[in-house]
């Protein structure tokens, strides 16, 4: 789940979705037909309709026609867009049991894959999408979007997940300055930012998946690429030593006070976007730990993005320097020629190209050239994908298994919490993570 | 059924006219009672007709009642039952059966299969699910919440109609008054939980809650100090924190100098009287020394007094000897205190705790502890209206001259309100409670919205534990139906409840 609204939004976009969300863009149907009639030889899909799902509403949702329109320009077929709401299973499942799935669905968790390959609802890649994969993307990527062998979905967006975002008048005011290693976080920016009587960080640990992404920035880096593959797959257990080091890592931020706005209890009650909020509205502290999507809300509080809302990369909190990433998967969920031709373009670095002129959006197509984005920091950010390669990591709570590592008081965000609550027991708060985890994976 | 008693004496009484000229009354309630002894009610209805047509028509009177209970015979043939045909009434019946069956009876024995196989629906598991609702540690604490908000919302809305009811009734602006209680129905309850969100937080700046509660708390106990001032957390710090206070590192002699740097404070925060902070002055057996914000901006030597940085004024100072507070004394405007006349010796020197008391920001509605009191106090907030409205109804109803005759035997309001009033309320107040009862059952939105990601274990109801392991996330339906079904089986028995008072109602 790459941008994770708060659990009022999600009941407003799970209404919206029962109430038949099925948005077409009226707008550009004419354009295409139009197009359409002055040069029918171009266009090998002329009369195709194709319907794809997605979560995106709003300026996504319009940024991401842009490439739907470039497509139906291209190809001729006419493209509805239909969005999900911010629960896509809860949308796509009733549709894959009745027998109308959508052409193309856009799912924000590749763990989706698995569970729709395993229900047969899923169309294997045509060899002309797979070779747009071997192209663009690392080997990773085309493992993350398959299930028993066979490749289903292909990343089409990405999140960078492996950042901080600070307030350069606070750090001015105090005279810290953006770290390297965690250690320096933890000791000197953090400790003289609480000196200075501003709260190093704002936590927004009402919403339990940032807390994951910290732990998975800590543990990535501290425990290396292979304990997280290992611990993504729960082939490690949650016990293991290298969750107790990570864990006592963060009980350093989690175990001050002063370290977060309100202390633990009002950081508990901080969903994700206020705590965006405390940093650059309210000015009540300097830091919040978040991917490249804070941008937004930052903005909507006032901040100019390069100047007082900047970004350093997460320290390292042992050898690795860590990079994670979220993103969505498009999958084909009928076996037509349009759908192979909309994944084909949308693997394809001519698609994402056009899709980076648009803000918010990263890419994790390698060629895909930075300089298509508008803005120098999402270029920044393009680029430090590109240059870590093979140790790019997936959000490893999007891999597990949603009673885990994504459902609002179970699992994963629930422990975290608690440990937020009470960071002096690691081992209990171990202990417990590994029970839900077993039965997350037994299921 | 009195009004029906007492319907057929009146033309009895002054009809004496009618009997005259139509000796049809008194006999014509026979003959159908007679022929259709199963159907007392067609008897009574053909009763009530007899009031109206006898009074009205005094020579047509018995034609019209002799083919009355004619007709239905000549049509059903001896049948025995006034009713149409079998046929017919299933022709009628059947789109309510369909309706019922598709979206009632189906889903309910649907979801009563579904709880007997495990999450993917593939295995058969028999009461597995059942046995994990009662040994989960979470859900035993939905069913422990869904408790308390039985036992407490429905009691409270109803008490709190009941009061707006009756005092309403005696104010000039009742209609005014019950239309703003009522308010809160037209809101939806998904609104209404954005609201309370809203309500509820912590920050008394944005909480109205809070807000109320820190404001009349000032009015009694104004705060001061410098919360959140604290020493540096290093070896060399001249003082360190112990237990709140702040005490020096090394003991003093009487006659010495001590510095207290302390940070974790803006500077925007000192009062507007503060100076630059300086060394206190030495004299001969004076215990002196610097309170003062040990933070320049960008950088300052630690621990010591630079150019620009400033006192803390008005803080307390104790000089401690042997567990026991010797003199006490506030700095002044650079930050400086001075200890006069103190008998030789060491001393530890402290600022004691309430120097820095943090601000009383109010209760923590959204925590752990007090979420669920909150989010009824949401539910009561919404309901008290529709409660209040039914119960007035309820109450205009009630027979005045009851009231009055307690009045002149010489009842106190009270003992009115107690012994007349609620008796004849109590169908009125019963359904409101069973219809709250039913809904508390069903809670769902508000917990849902109110509740922040980190205490919904602590808030969580049945109906919401039901959708989370079903839809949320937990993806396990088999679980899910089983709490459905859970759900049904608590609801039940209100069913039964409201169903038989209809039907005693009807009787």
């Amino acid at each position: 789940m790459r941008v994770k609204t708060t659990a009022v939004v999600a009941g407003l976009m799970l209404a919206a979705a029962a109430c038949g969300g099925q948005s077409n863009d009226t707008g550009s149907s004419p354009s295409a037909s139009a197009g359409g009639s002055s040069a029918p030889a171009a266009k090998p899909l002329e009369g195709t309709t194709l319907e794809v799902a997605a979560k995106w509403t709003g300026d996504e949702q319009k940024n991401f026609q842009k490439v739907l329109d470039a497509f139906q320009e291209k190809t001729g077929a006419k493209v509805t867009y239909a969005s999900t709401g911010e629960d896509t299973g809860a949308y796509l499942g009733p549709r894959i049991q009745g027998g109308n799935p959508p052409d193309v669905a856009i799912l924000p968790q590749p763990g989706l894959v698995q569970q729709y390959a395993d229900q047969n609802a899923l169309k294997p890649l045509s060899t002309e999408v797979q070779a747009q994969i071997d192209q663009n993307y690392t080997p990773y990527w085309k493992e993350l979007g398959s299930a028993g062998g066979q490749v289903y979905g292909v990343l089409v967006k990405a999140a960078h997940k492996s950042l901080i975002w600070y307030r350069q008048p606070a750090f001015d005011d105090a005279g810290a300055q953006p770290a390297t290693t965690w250690d320096d976080l933890i000791g000197k920016t953090a400790q003289s930012l609480a000196d200075s009587g501003t709260a190093p960080f704002a936590l927004c640990a009402a919403s339990g998946w940032t807390l994951t992404d910290l732990f998975e920035n800590v543990y990535l880096s501290s425990a290396g690429p292979e304990n997280y593959d290992k611990l993504s797959k729960h082939e490690i257990p949650w016990t293991d030593p290298s969750v107790t080091t990570a864990l006592e890592k963060i009980a350093q931020i989690f175990g001050k006070k002063e370290f977060m706005v309100g202390g633990p209890s009002g950081a508990l009650q901080t969903d994700f976007p206020t705590c965006v909020t405390q940093v650059y509205g309210d000015k009540k502290a300097a830091m919040v730990i978040e991917a490249d999507f804070v941008a937004v809300s930052a903005v909507q509080s006032g901040a100019k993005v390069g100047e007082d809302a900047k970004i350093m990369p997460f320290p390292p909190a042992g050898d690795t320097p860590p990079v994670v990433l979220g993103g969505d998967v498009a999958v084909a969920m009928k076996d037509s020629k349009g759908a192979m031709a909309l994944l084909e373009y949308l693997a394809s670095a001519e698609g994402g190209s056009v899709w980076a002129k648009s803000p918010g959006y990263l890419s994790p197509n390698r060629n895909v050239s930075p300089d298509n984005y508008p803005d120098a920091l999402t270029k920044q950010l393009a680029q430090t994908i590109i240059s870590a390669g093979e140790a790019v990591r997936y959000d490893m709570s999007d891999l597990a298994p949603s009673a885990f590592g994504g459902t609002d008081g179970k699992g994963e965000w629930k422990h975290l919490q608690d440990f937020l609550r009470d960071p002096k027991d690691v081992k209990g708060i171990q202990e417990k993570l590994e029970a839900d985890a077993a039965k997350a994976w037994k299921k | 059924m009195t009004e029906r008693l007492d319907g057929p004496q009146t033309p009895r009484g002054d009809g004496d006219v009618a009997r005259g000229a139509s000796p049809g009354p008194d006999e014509t309630p026979q003959p159908p009672t007679a022929t259709h002894p199963a159907l007392e009610d067609v008897a009574t209805g053909q009763d009530g007709t007899t009031d109206s047509t006898t009074a009205a028509a005094t020579s047509a009177g018995p034609p019209a009642l002799a083919t009355g209970p004619a007709a239905p015979k000549a049509g059903y043939s001896g049948s025995g039952n006034l009713g149409p045909s079998p046929k017919v009434a299933v022709f009628f019946l059947l789109p309510a059966f369909v309706l019922l069956g598709a979206w009632m009876v189906y889903p309910i024995i649907f979801s009563l299969v579904r709880s007997l196989y495990d999450a993917g629906g593939g295995t058969f598991v028999g009461v597995d699910n059942y046995a994990a609702i009662f040994t989960d540690s979470a859900t035993l604490t939905t069913i422990r919440n869904n408790l308390i908000w039985v036992v407490v919302a429905p009691s409270l809305v109803t008490v709190l109609g009941l009061l707006f009811a009756v005092l309403t009734e005696r104010v000039r602006w009742a209609t005014a008054f019950k239309l703003v209680v009522f308010m809160p129905m037209a809101v939806s309850l998904l609104a209404s939980g954005v609201i309370f969100r809203l309500v509820y937080e912590q920050d008394p700046d944005r909480g109205v809650a809070n807000a109320i509660i820190t404001s009349v708390h000032d009015v009694f106990a104004s705060s001061s100090g410098y919360p959140g001032a604290r020493p540096r957390e290093n070896d060399q710090a001249p003082a360190v924190a112990d237990k709140g206070t702040v005490v020096t590192r090394q003991p003093v002699q009487a006659g010495g100098q001590v510095l207290i740097p302390l940070v974790g404070l803006k500077t925007e925060a000192l009062p507007s009287g503060a100076a630059a902070a300086k060394e206190a002055s030495a004299a001969p057996g004076e215990l002196s020394g610097t309170v003062w914000l040990d933070f320049t901006p960008g950088g300052g030597t630690v621990n010591k007094i630079d150019g620009t940085e400033k006192g803390m004024p008005d803080v307390t100072v104790e000089a401690v000897a042997g567990g026991a507070v010797k003199a006490t004394t506030t700095t002044a405007a650079d930050g400086t205190f001075h200890f006069t006349g103190l008998p030789a010796g060491s001393y530890q020197v402290r600022l004691p705790q309430e120097n820095f008391a943090q601000p009383f920001s109010g209760a923590t509605w959204l925590g752990p502890t007090l979420i669920t009191p909150a989010i009824i106090g949401a539910f009561i907030w919404v309901w008290a209206g529709f409660a209040m409205v039914l119960i007035a109804a309820g109450l205009s109803a009630i027979p005045r001259d009851a009231l009055e005759a307690a009045r002149i035997d010489g009842a106190t309001e009270w003992q009115v309100f107690r012994r007349i009033t609620i008796p004849l309320l109590s169908p009125v107040l019963l359904v409101v409670l069973v219809t709250m009862i039913i809904n508390t059952l069903k809670v769902f939105d508000l917990v849902f919205i109110i509740a922040p990601g980190s205490v919904q274990p602590q808030a969580n109801v049945i109906a919401l534990e039901m959708w989370r392991v079903s839809f949320g996330g937990g993806g396990n339906q088999g679980l899910g139906s089983a709490l459905a079904i859970f759900l049904l089986v608590l609801v039940l028995p209100f069913m039964a409840i409201n169903i038989r008072r209809f039907r005693r109602e009807q009787a």
